[in-house]
């Protein structure tokens, strides 16, 4: 086990290179007329173990490391990395990279100061990489027996739990240099019923940037579980969802996947830097009702898409991007933040050191409004009520985004009553926001199981949502 | 700017040695049998946006999983740390991890009698992916993305073209004395112009992929098709809710054949999550599907010499007129269902193998593209499909669309933020017509094909 307590030591003392080594490198990067340029140290250690058919059969334990070499020149972007670290290996990626700058001359020579984390979210008595195997399988029993238990009609269960231990270095040529010990932690439940011929999966889990007790702290794995279990009988008796145009009001927490989607990705700097997203041009613009102000804050301690540093050694951020219907920020990483003229956010993100950093988000979520949800849910006359959702996408040049509810009900007359399989809501992006009437006060962030993709790219994230009432959003269903 | 380095690496000879002593360190530490896995490879890449260099990428990646037994149970372990102290620490690790595990009887390596005795070279490597230019990367790059752009004045925005190679070299070896290796390629060049008219944008892609540099389409119609398709979306609007029938084009189609892929794969089906449990030899589409996996298409890029656990790969016809006629399976599901393997185990390096498909394709129908567009009166063809909305254990299908309208068999407009659902199980069974423009681009293919009726969600 790597010393998590200083992974400075731990990177230069593994893989023989020295500060002095390090702004060698860098100034080999540099050797060209460049902007910037940083390495990025990773060395990741990840345990999983699953089971099924009431047995945990699997377990693997998975040992990454690398070194990714980047250099900034205006809009260009050199990136080499490899899994061999040594000093020869680094001056090479830094050379490659290096060749990004098409002009000759401007050698910068870099002097790096060592320095902590701006933040401490997530220091672990306990990191989840430590993990005694035998806890890991005795809770992936009880996962198991407590499902079963609930219901003769649970034939299958599927369970894992994903313990990670990641370590990195980010060297910049601004000087900073700085590391962080980023534990995560997860617990995913699958459940599969039948009755009379019909079969229905449930899935649920949560986790962060958490210990493995966090799993057993008020028997949390074995409530993941029975959500798991009903929601797959829940399911069985499922009725066709209808197809169209309607007032749709989404539960609190994960369902925050709308804001995600809808307007998050739309407004990663990126997009916006080239134009190519549907809000490029709406900064200032009223984008929202005035019951909307919606934050990604990547400092909310334990949270499964929070960080002490972002992957570009930025503190990460609190960032406003709609106060009261107005849109007011992008989210940013260096390359984007310079060319913009704007500043850093924090939201440099990269799934590995195989990976240069893009704008991401880190837990975007939505403040609480003043209605009680039953005053949501009674106000509308026929609609859609959804609480559980899997994944969504978005094109961020047309503005078109989907999400797809896992657990969904009619709402007739201001009750609720059958639950309708699953569907996906698709929306424009720019005004869906708009057509929000009601906003609950019972906001709640996601229990920790969202990974964000882009560009090939994989990242922890969260989301979070009071319960919201949308005035006309296409539900897609089979009844027309 | 300088060629990046030549074939990177170790040496075949070196691979077989590393992958050979992890599975003898395994055994000496207790293991009753033990395979190993090899990757390595190195990707170079260009992206050029608005003419412009915008990334250079070069990469170099090699890691090792291993897989032990320790009667019947098992575990697994992934490294890039490739020393021989290294290796060892692995091989015991994992051991030791394998010691903890439940028992279960399916574990274990396939029959000895099973694995494959040669490795055909199936045309999957071309030695100009280890040796890449930078100048010729660049230069396809901004011709697909120039002609992209210069084949319309509304396209005046772009995400950029990349073109990417990639050299790989996969070895394999396993304690029943298998010991086998296989090099690949890839070359793959993509286009993403963005169209703007009256303030609204679109954009769309098109893209080549082949395993030889010279066979990869040309650059400047990968960049027209691609300009061609941002285009036709400007001015999109929706549809009224209604059913009506829906086409789908190749690119588009293929995804489907990706659930169906999902739907037969063992371990969907010993799991219990497959919408096409238990329906082996009945008709699960219309007689006009036949759907194939084969693993050793010349150059296919999903073509392979010895699946993950070195066993033989082959032809396997899926389903033969609507009638499903075989699943995809590994050695473990395979045991799991009372079945032999299809040698269609795949494996990511540190994850144990499981049933995936090789090269996955719909035999080509009967009627031209525009002869099927012709037929509807009043109807769908859908260009893109966005979402996850798809039930693998019930086949409920609800995903977002965009496309093009079609009234009395001519495209009229275009159309997006709608949603299509219905069936999987009903979807293929409703196909009535099914076109003639198979492609092999990618590893999954299907032609143009049209369902009978399903439900379009719209204003």
């Amino acid at each position: 086990m790597a010393d998590s307590t200083r992974p400075e030591r731990f990177f230069c003392d593994r893989y023989g290179v020295s500060s002095g080594a390090l702004e060698r490198a860098l100034g080999t990067a540099l050797a060209r007329r460049a902007d910037y340029g940083d390495l990025y140290f990773e060395f990741r250690t990840t345990t999983a173990v699953a089971l099924e058919d009431g047995l945990v059969k699997k377990a693997s334990k998975d040992v990454s490391q690398g070194v990714g070499v980047r250099v900034l020149a205006g809009e260009k972007t050199g990136y080499a990395y490899s899994d061999d670290v040594t000093i020869t290996t680094i001056e090479q990626a830094a050379r490659t990279a290096g060749h990004i700058a098409s002009d000759a001359g401007g050698a910068q020579a870099v002097a790096l100061r060592s320095g902590q984390p701006a933040r401490d979210l997530y220091t672990l008595a306990k990191p989840p990489g430590e993990t005694a195997l035998p806890d890991a399988i005795a809770l992936l029993e009880a996962v198991d027996r407590e499902a079963r238990g609930d219901d003769p009609r649970i034939k299958n269960v599927m369970a894992s739990l994903v313990l990670e231990h990641k370590l990195v270095m980010i060297v910049t040529s601004d000087g900073t240099m700085v590391s962080d010990v980023q534990p995560l932690a997860r617990l995913q439940v699958t459940c599969i019923a039948e009755d009379g011929g019909r079969r229905q999966q449930g899935t649920y889990g949560g986790g962060g940037r958490q210990p493995f007790a966090f799993f057993l702290d008020g028997d949390r794995h074995l409530r993941f579980t029975r959500e798991a279990a009903r929601q797959a009988l829940l399911n069985l008796d499922a009725v066709d969802a209808p197809a169209g145009e309607m007032t749709v009001v989404l539960g609190p927490g994960w369902p925050g996947i709308l804001l995600h989607e809808a307007i998050g990705h739309g407004l990663e700097g990126d997009f916006n830097r080239k134009g190519t997203s549907a809000f490029a041009t709406l900064l200032g613009t009223k984008v929202a009702s005035e019951l909307c102000t919606v934050i990604d804050d990547g400092t909310i301690p334990n949270r499964r898409g929070s960080l002490n540093v972002d992957d570009e050694g930025t503190p990460t951020s609190r960032t406003v991007l709609i106060e009261r219907g107005i849109l007011r920020g992008y989210l940013q990483d260096r390359l984007n933040a310079r060319l913009m003229g704007m500043p850093l956010t924090g939201n440099g993100r990269r799934e590995s050191y195989a990976h240069s950093p893009m704008p991401r988000m880190t837990n975007t979520f939505m403040l609480a409004g003043e209605s009680a949800p039953e005053d949501i849910l009674r106000s509308v006359d026929r609609g859609l009520y959804a609480v559980s959702f899997g994944g969504g996408q978005v094109d961020i040049t047309s503005g078109k985004f989907v999400f797809s509810a896992s657990e969904a009900y009619l709402i007739e007359h201001g009750a609720v009553t059958r639950p309708v399989k699953g569907a996906t809501l698709i929306g424009n992006g720019p005004d869906v926001l708009t057509r929000i009437s009601m906003v609950g006060h019972d906001l709640a962030l996601d229990e920790g199981i969202g990974t964000c993709g882009k560009n090939g790219q994989s990242v922890p994230v969260g989301v979070g949502l009071p319960t919201l009432r949308v005035d006309g959003l296409t539900v897609g269903g089979t009844q027309a | 700017m300088s060629t990046a380095a030549a074939a990177p690496g170790l040496r075949p000879e070196e691979l077989r040695a590393a992958l050979l002593s992890t599975i003898d360190f395994a055994m000496r530490a207790g293991a009753t049998a033990a395979d190993a896995v090899l990757v390595q490879q190195a990707t170079f890449a260009a992206g050029v946006r608005l003419g412009e260099v915008e990334k250079l990428t070069d990469a170099r990646e090699k890691r090792l999983g291993v897989r032990v037994f320790v009667g019947e149970r098992s575990a697994l372990s992934a490294t890039a740390d490739l020393t021989r102290g290294g290796l060892a620490r692995c091989a015991e690790d994992t051991v030791a991890l394998a010691r903890v595990t439940q028992p279960d009887p399916a574990q274990g390596l396939p029959d000895r009698a099973a694995l494959a005795t040669e490795a055909p070279d199936l045309d999957l490597y071309d030695d100009a992916a280890a040796t890449p230019s930078p100048e010729d990367a660049i230069a396809r790059a901004r011709e697909a993305e120039g002609a992209a752009l210069a084949s319309d004045p509304r396209l005046t925005n772009s995400e950029g073209a990349e073109f990417e190679q990639t050299a790989a070299t996969v070895a394999y070896a396993s304690s029943l004395g298998f010991d086998g290796g296989y090099r690949s390629s890839l070359f793959d060049l993509t286009v993403q112009p963005v169209a703007v008219s009256d303030g609204r944008m679109q954009r769309d892609y098109w893209y080549a992929r082949a395993r030889h540099l010279a066979r990869l389409e040309d650059a400047a119609e990968v960049g027209r098709r691609a300009g061609a398709r941002a285009v036709r979306r400007l001015g999109a609007r929706r549809v009224a809710t209604q059913e009506a029938p829906v086409v789908f084009e190749p690119e588009v189609a293929a995804s489907l054949l990706r659930h169906l892929a999902g739907a037969v794969v063992g371990q969907s089906l010993y799991r219990g999550t497959s919408f096409l449990l238990g329906r082996l030899g009945e008709q699960v589409a219309s007689e006009l599907v036949t759907v194939v996996d084969d693993g050793r298409l010349s150059g296919g890029h999903g073509s392979r010499p010895f699946d993950a656990e070195g066993l033989p790969t082959r032809r396997t016809t899926v389903v033969e007129k609507g009638r499903l006629t075989s699943y995809l399976l590994d050695t473990y599901s395979a045991r799991r269902l009372g079945l032999a393997s299809t040698g269609n185990a795949a494996r990511a390096v540190g994850d144990a193998p499981s049933a995936s498909p090789t090269n996955l394709y719909l035999a080509a129908g009967t009627t031209p593209p525009e002869t099927i567009i012709a037929s509807i009166d009043r109807g769908l063809l859908v260009t893109e499909l966005i979402g996850f909305g798809v039930n693998p254990v019930t086949g409920d299908y609800s995903r977002g669309a965009a496309g093009l309208w079609i009234e009395h068999g001519e495209l009229t407009h275009p159309v997006e933020e709608i949603t299509i659902a219905g069936n999987l199980l009903q979807m293929f069974r409703d196909i009535d017509q099914v076109g003639t423009d198979l492609e092999f681009r990618s590893s999954v293919a299907s032609p143009t094909l049209k369902i009978r009726r399903m439900t379009i969600a719209g204003s």
